[in-house]
């Protein structure tokens, strides 16, 4: 076994270099105002789509915090491990490898269910509300979430700082939890990743604005009332456009008192990259 | 601004919203009754202590006593270090009998709401905020004022309207354009609601900045697009001449009934003869001979 070096994979941040290589999306990092090695920490990032899909979103904040060298927790509720190997290769970063390290703990959501069903536990499994007649309380997953993230003294690689990433939280309203248990589940996470463990947490719901559903908005708004930056991505009014795909909305939200900050941008999502510019700016329409 | 808030005492509802965040708002609050010799309380449930307490100097700290309910408020970690009456309870706790006037910081009551029955918790904020006494416990010597904030998208209007009830000053958290402003409402005993609109902006030591409103900006006075008559270029003539409005005035309506019609109707004119009417009896005909027309005016 080749001993592993904790600075595997270089940390891109030179201009010039091909987009593979830099990973994640460039132009959503200059929007944003960060880079891997110069991100904030103990902060809740809350992604939002409506009438669009915002996963594109998951793919960058995956693959930026695994070049950012921190541990990530990834709660994947809605693909497979291939799915998001798969983007993540074109973005810069092998999901296999950064498991076998030790950097990133998946928790499969659609492969893990059918086990829960099919083969016999003994400990406590983290999805474990599959199997109660009625659903209360999320804890087996935070525990799961904790465990994976605790500081580890006996590990000789140090990773920067820990980060939970959860795509996404809507499926956990479908799979019968009440809104409040999500709200308390995202709480007990952030009080432990961002709080004690100064580190990240990046979430997705879904926002179906046409859909009566009392339970999603109740989690979007108690979510967005904790965060400290919202990406809401939203297709446009206007209905399906092919050189725009959508609209993407970033608020920073600070509470404590220095104001909020606003902008709004349009965004075309290619192969490998995602690109920004002004709304009614887009390059074929100009 | 602060200072009226802060002068009725009981409940203070603080509403804000995700674009318009309340609890600087609710920082600045605390901080005046700190700085005005009070002892603060606060039920923080959302935030952890060091956040809340992130700018404030250490006098205004030193006054503040941080009831933790944001690291384990379900005891998850089943340390026991949680109070045992749980969040009511150590609300409840706050309330001594011999302490002076304290300020109770509740953040956030959208937290206790979703997590406890709304009648409680109502039934809790009145006593606290009314200075009732409970059964064997006396009525406290000072002012109890509880500052409460509340997310007014995450609840229904039922758990809001009985909140607002139970406030004696309603704090909406609203702006524009990037300013903030708030609406308060103002209930003092035996008098009218006041209401009361202020732009206004926090500087980071948490003290408050009152402004004017947001300067408009100069808005491009709509384009005067011309009058258009649409009757100009018609093939038909739609106006009248002064003869013919004339004409048309005097002209009476066939079924509109005018009293010289009436009077035309009753009244045979001069040269008409009366009309004849023959009729043959069927074998069948009841001939009366009473007219039954008889009663009616005409």
């Amino acid at each position: 076994m080749c001993p592993r070096h904790p600075r595997h994979l270089p940390i891109f941040t030179h201009p010039g270099r091909s987009v593979s290589e830099l990973g994640m999306f460039p132009e959503l990092n200059n929007l944003l105002n960060t880079s891997p090695d110069r991100a904030e920490q103990g902060k809740l990032t809350l992604l939002c789509d409506s009438k669009t899909d915002g996963s594109f979103l998951v793919h960058h904040f995956l693959s930026f915090y695994l070049k950012a060298n921190c541990k990530v927790c990834f709660v994947a509720l809605l693909q497979s491990f291939s799915h998001y190997n798969t983007v993540g290769q074109k973005l810069g970063v092998n999901l296999t490898t950064a498991r076998e390290r030790g950097q990133l703990v998946i928790l499969e959501g659609l492969k893990s269910s059918a086990d829960i069903f099919f083969h016999p536990q003994e400990e406590p499994h983290p999805l474990r509300f599959l199997r109660e007649t009625s659903a209360e309380s999320l804890q087996p997953l935070y525990e799961f979430v904790r465990e994976a993230l605790k500081p580890v003294d006996s590990e000789d690689t140090t990773w920067r700082f820990p980060v939970l990433l959860v795509d996404d939280l809507s499926v956990l309203l479908s799979l019968g939890l009440g809104a409040v248990a999500v709200l308390d589940f995202a709480h007990y996470c952030r009080a432990t990743v961002c709080s004690e463990l100064q580190g990240n947490m990046v979430a997705l719901v879904h926002d179906s604005e046409d859909a009566e559903d009392g339970e999603n908005e109740l989690l979007l708004n108690g979510l967005s009332h904790q965060s400290h930056l919202i990406l809401q991505a939203e297709g446009l009014a206007t209905g399906f456009c092919k050189d725009v795909h959508g609209q993407l909305k970033i608020l920073w939200r600070k509470s404590t008192g220095r104001r909020d900050r606003s902008l709004i941008y349009q965004y075309k999502i290619q192969d490998k990259n995602v690109s920004f510019f002004a709304k009614g700016m887009s390059p074929a329409v100009l | 601004m602060l200072e009226s808030l802060l002068a009725i005492g009981g409940l203070v509802l603080l509403r804000d919203s995700v674009e318009w965040e309340g609890r600087s708002l609710l920082k600045a609050l605390v901080k005046k009754s700190a700085l005005s010799g009070e002892q603060v309380h606060v039920l923080g449930c959302e935030v952890s202590e060091e956040e809340f307490r992130e700018g404030f100097e250490s006098d205004v700290n030193s006054r503040l006593i941080y009831h933790d309910l944001f690291r384990d408020p379900l005891n998850w970690s089943k340390t026991g270090e949680a109070h045992p009456g749980g969040p009511l309870g150590a609300l409840r706790a706050m309330y001594r009998t011999d302490s002076c006037s304290i300020t109770i910081a509740v953040d956030s009551l959208s937290w206790l709401l979703l997590h406890l029955p709304c009648t409680e918790l109502c039934q809790t904020l009145h006593v606290l905020s009314h200075g009732n006494s409970y059964p064997g416990v006396n009525p406290p010597v000072g002012e109890v004022r509880v500052l409460g904030l509340l997310h007014e998208e995450l609840h229904g209007q039922g758990p809001l309207g009985a909140l607002s009830s139970l406030a004696q000053t309603e704090v909406t958290m609203d702006g524009k354009m990037g300013q903030a402003s708030v609406h308060i409402l103002y209930r003092r005993p035996q008098q009218r609601p006041a209401y009361q609109t202020q732009w206004f902006s926090i500087l980071p030591d948490f003290n408050l900045d009152l402004q004017e409103g947001p300067v408009e900006s100069q808005q491009q006075p709509s384009s005067h697009v011309p009058l258009v008559d649409p009757t100009t270029h018609l093939t038909f003539n739609l106006h009248l001449s002064k003869k013919e409005r004339e004409a048309k005035d005097n002209l009476t309506l066939p079924f509109q009934f005018s009293s010289e019609k009436q009077q035309a109707l009753l009244r045979p004119g001069p040269g008409q003869s009366s009309s004849h009417i023959f009729y043959e009896p069927d074998v069948y005909d009841d001939l009366d001979q009473e007219d039954p027309d008889e009663d009616l005016d005409i």
